[in-house]
């Protein structure tokens, strides 16, 4: 009886990922909430009442805070959406799916803290972009005294959530694409009469939103409760909710800890009536776009916003590129004065003492990272076998729960997760450290795994079993290696997001684990661009090295199987 | 006594949809090649997936299957010892030729020189000698045809399942291989049961023949 095995897996695996990702959560939340309303022992406070909420909002700066980030939050979501369509409709039928994948790979792989200080070094008055074009063409022989990074109006952090957003905004439309007959219904439109972009707006984009909207609320809700990149590139005083709860959280004066619960849970509900928001903003331009498609405009001249748009994205991924050639190149400079485009002397130093700090915070993200992963991983393959040994597909509730984790805000349950581990006496360890972040790495492998494992070929495993291969050599003898390259990628995409993670190695290794990207966001504010240099080009080879890996393992594994070069994802 | 015998054998998609065909009781005796026929979406294959064990989630089926006197019906796929030549040979696409047919060579045959032996002799009578490194995905349509039935006969099956496996083949290959693979599968004795929309086929067969409808 297979099922009845394949039922027991499942059952184990369900029951890990809700003792382990959902129960975690649902705790965290309930701890903040309770602050929220004035109940948190461990400070002595003991009385239900609605003051921290009073706190909250007579606070200074609370409502700046609050309208930057719906502003930054909606803008930067909004437009990454619109210049990816813009990118697609230019590029599409124009570049293979390897190409932009080698592309987009950079972008997806660099972590929003280490493209954020580059990005920093980059358009700061002092940065590179102003020594470029000084003294020649700007005059200036100091620094100006403009705000470009940390600007009031969130203008840089916006610039930051684009450059990573409209990557991963490629990455799901381009796969979305793959779904959707492009070519047949180009032609089709055009046939008609209708110029390629209106095409694009009016027959494709509609195909294609469906297919993407959870990770546009991912996005969504992750623009809006950002804290490593807000800390680096966003307005400073007051800075945006999330950055502001955390200082809260982490304050000398432990009573601000109720305020900041109850901007926690604040915090959640932006992201709910965001997702609300945006829900009712569908179905209005479904209902206008609707009129507008019946009207039959042909629209010939709504192909230069697409180029534009197009243009945009392009605009981006060079800022992006030079972001991270600016880390580096600062991390070797020695001599830098300001408007020489160049260093004028180089040195290794920052780099030629690991004792100081930096081989510590490697060695640690390197441990967390491999665990986490490896611990995602195995959940992920336990999870799809289960489900293939059972012969039942994916509930809709089972996928929301992988999204959960991503839906949530991080900021809104890491304080209260973090009281649950301690009253559990396992805070401030590297267990609980490997726990908090795998609950963010687990989604994203199993989303990367799942559609891969899902296109392996069903009767290649019915030939396994004909021949006699019961369900265990099924597993690691046909469908794990035929499976390899996606594993693999999907292992360095875990990897990626747990070197990338900030919020839960703060607040689950209550400052006692220091890593690539903790020490990088603190040494983001501090002066010395050299050092910050070291932390963030480490921080962001240690994805490409993973992805690199992904790449080229099963390569040179399978360089004699040519039936296995196609499936390398 | 040694036979694969179907008793009452129907099919549904779904619990709630029409069987596919009528109640099948068949006898498919050994050293014989019994061809189904019928038109294609008829259920031959799915059939075929029935008696391997390979159903697919959803299906509902009624009726027993037996291989020589024991009951298989609710027996997992790898051990019921129902061999299966499909449509398209299926070879493993990361490992070799070679290794191919060792992942399918019986657990009986013990030591490494005498399972490399073995596998060599299937090559060799497959006329594939000389492939055992080989990558499956530079072999012709009809090679791979031949190595996937010697992975399939290696395994020592006690009955064969022929799932239209010479569909996919141009016509001047197709009689090669028929003549190959019904030469092959008679000198096992064991039952052998084919489907196929192709009349030919079922000439060259040369056994009993049913129709499904």
């Amino acid at each position: 009886m297979r099922n009845t095995e394949g039922r027991w897996l499942r059952l184990t695996v369900l029951g890990l990922v809700a003792a382990g990702l959902v129960l975690p959560i649902l705790a965290g939340l309930w701890e903040t909430g309770r602050a929220a309303f004035g109940y948190l022992p461990a400070i002595g406070a003991e009385t239900l009442s609605i003051d921290p909420w009073r706190r909250l909002w007579s606070l200074p700066g609370f409502s700046t805070s609050l309208s930057l980030t719906l502003w930054t939050g909606f803008a930067s979501t909004l437009l990454a959406l619109a210049i990816a369509t813009g990118f697609c409709a230019a590029v599409h039928g124009r570049m293979s799916a390897g190409q932009s994948a080698r592309l987009l790979t950079p972008f997806l792989a660099a972590p929003h803290a280490a493209l954020a200080i580059g990005l920093a070094f980059l358009i700061a008055p002092s940065g590179w972009i102003a020594r470029v074009l000084s003294p020649w063409a700007t005059g200036w022989d100091l620094p100006p005294d403009l705000a470009t990074v940390r600007d009031p109006c969130g203008i840089a952090l916006i610039l930051g959530l684009l450059v990573k957003e409209v990557p991963f905004f490629l990455l799901v439309m381009l796969s979305a694409l793959s779904q959707v007959p492009v070519r047949a219904h180009l032609a089709a439109g055009r046939a008609l009469g209708y110029g390629r972009g209106v095409v694009w707006i009016k027959v494709i984009a509609p195909q294609v939103y469906p297919l993407i909207r959870l990770p546009v609320f991912v996005v969504l809700s992750f623009a809006l409760s950002v804290v490593d990149m807000a800390i680096i590139l966003g307005p400073s005083n007051p800075p945006t909710l999330a950055v502001a709860m955390t200082r809260w959280f982490f304050a000398a004066d432990t009573m601000l800890i109720l305020p900041a619960s109850a901007a926690a849970l604040l915090q959640t509900a932006l992201v709910a009536g965001g997702i609300l928001l945006w829900l009712g903003a569908e179905r209005a331009v479904t209902v206008a776009g609707r009129f507008w498609i019946r009207r039959g405009g042909r629209g010939l001249s709504s192909g230069p916003g697409l180029v534009l748009a197009g243009a945009g994205a392009g605009f981006l991924m060079a800022l992006g590129a030079a972001a991270l050639l600016a880390l580096l190149l600062w991390s070797v400079a020695w001599r830098w004065p300001f408007p020489d485009a160049l260093p004028e002397s180089w040195s290794l130093r920052a780099w030629a003492r690991p004792a100081m700090g930096w081989g510590m915070a490697l060695k640690q993200t390197l441990i967390i990272g491999l665990a986490t992963t490896a611990l995602s991983l195995t959940l992920a393959i336990a999870w799809l076998e289960g489900e293939d040994r059972a012969g039942l597909n994916r509930a809709r509730w089972a996928e929301g729960l992988i999204y959960l984790p991503l839906l949530v805000p991080q900021v809104a349950f890491l304080y209260g997760l973090s009281v649950t581990f301690l009253r559990a006496g396992m805070t401030g360890g590297m267990v609980a450290v490997i726990w908090g972040q795998a609950l963010f790495v687990f989604p994203y492998v199993m989303i990367a795994l799942s559609d891969p494992w899902r296109a392996l070929d069903r009767r290649m495993v019915r030939a396994a079993a004909a021949l006699g291969a019961g369900p265990l050599r099924r597993l690691f003898a046909v469908k794990l290696p035929i499976l390899l390259a996606p594993v693999l990628t999907a292992a360095a995409i875990g990897f990626a997001v747990s070197v990338a993670q900030y919020l839960p190695t703060l607040f689950l290794g209550a400052g006692r684990i220091a890593t690539l990207t903790t020490e990088a966001v603190t040494l983001s504010s501090g002066s010395d661009r050299r050092v910050t240099g070291v932390y963030a080009v480490l921080q962001a080879a240690l994805p490409f090295a993973a992805y690199a890996a992904a790449l080229m393992l099963p390569a040179l594994l399978l360089r004699h199987r040519r039936g296995l070069a196609g499936a390398s994802a | 006594m040694s036979a694969l015998e179907l008793h009452d054998v129907a099919i549904r998609p779904c619990a709630t949809c029409a069987p596919l065909f009528a109640p099948l009781t068949l006898r498919v005796p050994a050293g014989s090649v019994t061809t189904i026929i019928g038109a294609s979406g008829i259920g031959k294959s799915t059939l075929i997936d029935f008696i391997g064990g390979h159903l697919s989630a959803g299906f509902e089926a009624a009726g027993r299957v037996t291989l020589n006197g024991r009951d298989v019906t609710r027996l997992p796929a790898e051990a019921r010892r129902i061999g299966i030549l499909f449509q398209d040979a299926l070879l493993f696409p990361h490992l070799s030729v070679g290794d191919n047919l060792a992942f399918g060579l019986a657990r009986s045959v013990h030591g490494r020189a005498r399972r490399r032996a073995a596998v060599e002799a299937a090559l060799d009578q497959a006329g594939l000698a000389g492939f055992y490194e080989r990558d499956p995905a530079t072999l012709s349509g009809g090679q791979r045809a031949r190595a996937a039935l010697m992975r399939t006969l290696l395994a020592e099956p006690l009955a064969l399942l022929l799932d239209e496996p010479f569909s996919k083949l141009d016509p001047d290959r197709r009689a090669d291989l028929r003549a190959f693979v019904f030469d092959h599968v008679r000198d096992r004795a064991v039952p052998v049961l084919m489907v196929s929309h192709d009349a030919e086929d079922a000439a060259a067969a040369g056994g009993p023949l049913v129709a499904l409808e």
